[in-house]
């Protein structure tokens, strides 16, 4: 009798045993699943903001998405003056300001094209118009352009990282 | 150890090792099936027949795939539909077989529901049944993933999407299966593994235990009666080969199998060569863009009734009503309370109402899901989904109450 | 006992015919725009009204100054300049005049040569009261009945071209199309076939060539116009034909010109497509034909051996 309790409670440890060994390498199977180093060092681009020119749109990749950036001009500015929606899209860096946003139509993900002269986009694919500032001027496009996570380092604008100006604007319902 | 003798031949060699007579007779010559049944008993042969097709053309794809994002697409599109002898044959193969197959398990499983056939002992075979629809599933999906087109790359970005959670903003578990923010390389790899390789040995070993579970119930008849198979079984062996109700599954009901097969390849290679856009949809020959959407995603034919359940509202209602129409159909044998084991339209108004209702509010659901969520298809979509669910929440009551046949 | 077999299958045919007309025929129908083809006629286009002199062509072309950017090598006129310096002066490298003749819809060459934004239905691109000019210069007149002129013009490209029958797919699609699309199935670039060289650093300065005139390409067009290996499979070819009739039909704004292919022309550039993106389509018609006789007689033979045995069991 106690040699048979004996056993069972053993078979119950021998199975235990064998229940670690198969959560350990169920944790190394996951980790295999995980993105590689390569792949997140690719999730952030640092970009220097002192390069870009003013009204000259420049279109970035992050993430395998367009990044627009645009350098406003002061006369930009000016008009942006009085407009909360936009105001709160700014992206200030130094004395400099800028739109960074995910270059996607928020309407079904085309890549609108910038018209220097008239400063705005223009999206082929249903006509959805957007402004200097990102913000929907003509429908369908159900929202502004989204702005992807960045964080101001200085200079450098480093996209993937969450900063507070972006945490913000995020729960100020800015963006997605 | 065993004693062995000389064998007398190479049949009695084998059968003193393996008892290959046993299992004849146990898989074949003494599996004995009901009389009283029609061709629909037959899907579970096209299934394997299909399966087989799926496997064998599978192999030679596998030959020449590449499956990395820059060589994938060229692979597909100029490699095996090009320069391969026949590996345009082998793919228009798998990719019409692997819709066809969809549209026979529907078949398979809306007579499992039709003549009760989840009942009485028969649960296993209609919960395995239901495993290896969603190992199926998983198989198509992974393998529509591997041509690397436009549709292949945004099925699963939206597919993976769905692992967000909604409000849950479950984005690192998204990244987790992707392995990367985007579908890129890590994700074509180990969809390519789970497609070639684990999906299939699950569906193997789904489909052993799939048969396992037939031979103790037996199958079922089209008037849901308990055969007394050894009475049966012996008035058949004894002679009585006409009076008896049951029949050996080899060669008596394989023949019509076969004859059901034959027809079924008719339509099948049919498809093959002449129509076969259905299946391998053209929006694919378009080679993954990551910077520029399809003007219409949809997902293949066989998911757009679980898709249209998602898409009419938010989204997370519509995560939970879609994971509830993922698994529900698993839970049939439990949901439906009826003594009875016999065809739906005997059952009484209305289960025969539920029945065929659920029948055409899935093929509402599936139109609805193809068309884009404009106007009055948006309306359509929502109504049909309701009643979707209400359906399975009426059924235990509506069965409960169901009088003895 | 009543066989309910047919009954059973009337059932299920029904049923999967509902779904598949729901999903495909209908699905589509309500997805994408049906446009009718206008079978080439150009019904906007003015008509032809004079007959033109083959001599008279052949003087006013060279006078006019038309192969100032384009060659006619059949005359033995080469290239003012290779492909991608002229796509860098143009946009897009101008069409060899030799076989154009042949190729385009006479209405169409008449209406370029006077007033190409308006013939190519790109004016919404190419808008002359805000001077934006297409690269193509107009035809002003040399002084004469301008109609005239032009007929006699398209008279000469006609003369000069071979008959329409003789006209390839290739050299359809190479003329119409392949000087902004590539084809990487037919190996075809937009400056050319590209040779097998030797060496691999020729290869890449070839390649390096390409990527400059696809620049240039881009640059005009907007967008790198896409490669059309697959294009025969991934589009209807009932869409390839209404869209190459008449782009702006399909994608009002597109910078895609109307081309003002003949049908036959059309065809051509269609067969083209058929070997780049479905090379093995004879092959597919007749082993399917084989393969479903064969069918049909193992579903025989396989009714046969039914019968057979079910012979004892009833």
């Amino acid at each position: 009798m106690e040699n048979n309790s004996r056993r069972g409670f053993m078979g119950k440890a021998f199975g235990a045993v064998a229940a670690v060994g198969a959560v350990g390498s169920l944790v190394a199977m996951k980790k295999t699943w995980d993105p590689l180093p390569s792949v997140k060092a690719a999730g952030f681009t640092t970009l220097d903001m002192t390069v870009y020119q003013e009204g000259v749109m420049v279109t970035e990749k992050w993430r395998g998405k367009p990044i627009f950036v645009l350098k406003k001009s002061a006369e930009v500015m000016e008009n942006e003056k009085g407009n909360p929606a936009a105001e709160a899209r700014n992206i200030k860096i130094g004395d400099d300001n800028f739109m960074v946003a995910i270059g996607l139509c928020t309407h079904l993900g085309c890549i609108p094209a910038f018209r220097p002269a008239e400063n705005d986009f223009l999206c082929a694919c249903h006509g959805g118009m957007f402004d200097a500032s990102g913000l929907v001027t003509k429908v369908p496009p159900p929202r502004g352009f989204d702005i992807p996570p960045f964080k101001i380092d200085g200079t450098n604008l480093i996209l993937g990282e969450v900063g507070p100006e972006w945490q913000s604007m995020k729960d100020n319902g800015v963006t997605l | 150890m065993a004693h062995f003798t000389k064998a007398t031949s190479v049949k009695d060699w084998l059968n003193q090792r393996l008892a290959i007579e046993t299992v004849e007779k146990v898989m074949m010559s003494e599996y004995w099936i009901p009389k009283n049944i029609n061709f629909l008993w037959a899907m579970g042969m096209v299934l394997v027949v299909t399966f087989v097709l799926l496997l064998v053309s599978g192999i030679f794809l596998l030959m020449y795939y590449v499956p990395t994002v820059d060589e994938a697409f060229y692979s597909v599109n100029y490699t095996i539909m090009r320069e391969v002898d026949f590996g345009w044959l082998w793919r228009h193969i798998h990719g019409v077989a692997a819709s066809v197959v969809f549209l026979v398990i529907y078949i398979h499983m809306f007579t499992g529901i039709y003549y009760g056939s989840y009942k009485k002992g028969r649960e296993m075979i209609w919960i395995s049944g239901m495993l290896l629809f969603v190992a199926f599933s998983a198989e198509a999906f992974s393998g529509y993933m591997l041509p690397w087109g436009q549709m292949s790359y945004w099925a699963g970005m939206v597919i993976t999407n769905l692992f967000s959670g909604g409000s849950l903003h479950a984005d690192a578990l998204v990244e987790w299966i992707r392995g990367d923010y985007v579908p890129a390389q890590a994700f074509l790899g180990r969809f390519f593994m789970l497609h070639v390789l684990l999906i299939p040995l699950a569906i193997v070993g789904l489909i052993g235990l799939h048969f396992a579970a037939l031979r103790i119930p037996h199958v079922n008849n089209q008037d849901g009666e308990e055969i007394d198979f050894n009475a049966e079984s012996k008035k058949y062996l004894d002679g009585d080969k006409a009076g008896s109700k049951v029949m050996r599954f080899a060669n008596d009901f394989m023949s019509k199998d076969m004859m059901v097969v034959g027809i079924f390849l008719i339509f099948l290679f049919y498809l093959v060569f002449w129509n076969y856009s259905f299946a391998l949809d053209p929006v694919n020959f378009d080679p993954a863009d990551g910077l520029k959407t399809p003007e219409h995603i949809y997902p293949e034919w066989y998911f757009l009734w679980s898709y249209e359940i998602l898409r009419p509202f938010n989204i997370d209602l519509g995560l939970v009503l879609f994971g509830f129409a993922q698994v529900i159909f698993v839970f049939l044998p439990f949901l439906d309370r009826s003594p009875n084991t016999c065809p739906a339209n005997r059952r009484g108004t209305m289960f025969k109402v539920w029945f065929w209702l659920m029948l055409s509010n899935m093929i509402v659901l599936t139109a609805m899901g193809k068309l884009p969520p404009e106007g009055i298809f948006s309306t359509i979509g929502l109504v049909a989904a309701i009643v979707f669910v209400v359906q399975w929440i009426a059924l235990p009551f509506i069965t409960s109450r169901e009088k003895k046949v | 006992m009543k066989n309910k077999e047919p009954i059973i299958l009337i059932v299920v045919i029904f049923f999967s015919l509902v779904t598949y007309y729901l999903v495909e025929p209908f699905a589509h129908g309500v997805m994408h725009k049906h446009v009718d083809s206008e079978n080439f006629q150009y019904a906007d286009l003015p008509a032809l009204t004079k007959s033109g002199n083959v001599a008279n062509g052949e003087e006013l072309i060279i006078n006019a100054g038309c192969t100032g950017c384009h060659s006619m090598e059949k005359a033995g006129m080469p290239a003012p300049m290779d492909a991608v310096t002229a796509a860098q002066s143009y946009g897009v490298n101008p069409p060899d005049l030799s076989e154009v003749g042949a190729l385009y819809d006479d209405k169409f060459l008449a209406d370029l040569i006077k007033n190409p934004a308006h013939a190519l239905k790109v004016e919404h691109k190419f808008d002359a009261s805000k001077g934006e000019m297409h690269p193509m210069v107009p035809f002003y007149g040399m002084g004469g009945d301008i109609d005239q002129e032009v007929a006699d013009m398209v008279a000469y490209l006609k003369n000069l071209a071979v008959s329409p029958s003789d006209v390839t797919p290739a050299m359809a699609f190479e003329n119409a199309c392949g000087r902004c699309h590539a084809v990487e199935y037919e190996n075809w670039t937009q400056i050319g076939t590209k040779p097998s060289f030797k060496h691999e650093k020729d290869s890449l300065a070839f390649d390096i060539q390409v990527l400059e005139y696809e620049d240039s390409l881009k640059k005009y067009m907007g967008k790198l116009p896409p490669d059309l290996s697959s294009y025969i499979r991934s589009r209807s070819e009932d869409f390839l034909i209404t869209f190459i009739e008449n782009p702006q039909n399909h994608l009002a704004g597109t910078a895609m010109p109307r081309v003002g292919v003949t049908a036959d022309t059309a065809e051509k550039v269609l067969e083209y497509m058929r070997d780049a993106g479905d090379t093995k389509r004879h092959e597919r018609e007749s082993i399917g034909k084989v393969v479903m006789i064969y069918i049909v007689i193992f579903a025989i033979f396989a009714f046969l051996w039914k019968k057979q045995v079910w012979r004892d069991l009833h």
